[in-house]
């Protein structure tokens, strides 16, 4: 199974606000634990309606917490 | 090991541990007279049949006897809804089984063209069903471990 080709931040946002736990984030966004430690290891592409919930639940744009491709501040380092 | 993960390592075990017990127990009931009597008919008729309803039991109490010992032994409670990844792992599970399945089927009717005892058309379909059962609960380990 290739590595998905959409990544996020979630783990870093976790960790951001107040340390939230993959449950409550689960919780809150009405999936599973699973899900979100499936999502965090990059081994799930959610679908649009779950990117927007969790987008939603940390209070920010869409592409402030997914990213397509390489991780931004790789390709910054690389050009 | 997450909560999902265990239990196809469940499922993958009682699959095989039922097929085997009950496959063992009916050998010895096999019928002595010629391969296409009416009571060989009926065995291979009852085996199928049988063998569906005692795995639907089965599959239902060990799935019960799982999550109460996996409630104990973790202190956690079992997921009580699928999302949309087990949704969706669910489906490429079956669609697999499916494939699996069906391979089975022409080959077990591919075994009569070619002027099989329809006893070996019985043996065929039970054993794509076995497998076709374990590719399922295979492809469900295989995806929540590596990813969909």
């Amino acid at each position: 199974m290739g590595k998905n080709l959409v990544g996020n931040h979630i783990r870093k946002l976790r960790f951001n606000h107040d340390e939230m736990t993959q449950q409550q984030l689960a919780d809150k966004v009405g999936v599973t634990r699973q899900t979100i430690v499936a999502l965090e290891k990059g081994n799930y592409s959610p679908s649009l309606e779950l990117a927007f919930r969790i987008a939603h639940a940390f209070s920010l744009h869409l592409e402030e917490v997914f990213f397509y491709g390489e991780h931004p501040s790789k390709e910054e380092d690389g050009g | 090991m997450t909560y999902q993960e265990k239990k196809s390592i469940v499922s993958i075990i009682s699959t095989i541990l039922i097929f085997i017990s009950f496959s063992a127990y009916k050998y010895v009931q096999y019928p002595k007279e010629g391969l296409e009597s009416t009571e060989t008919l009926h065995y291979w008729g009852s085996f199928v049949l049988v063998l569906t309803l005692v795995s639907i039991f089965a599959h239902i109490v060990i799935s019960i006897v799982f999550n109460i010992v996996f409630r104990i032994t973790t202190g956690e409670k079992e997921p009580t809804f699928a999302d949309e990844l087990d949704k969706h792992i669910e489906l490429k599970a079956n669609r697999n089984g499916f494939f699996v399945f069906i391979l089975g089927f022409l080959l077990a009717m591919g075994s009569l063209v070619i002027d099989q005892p329809a006893q070996v058309m019985f043996i065929i379909l039970i054993i794509s069903g076995f497998i076709s059962d374990l590719t399922g609960s295979v492809s469900k380990l295989y995806h929540y471990r590596r990813g969909v």
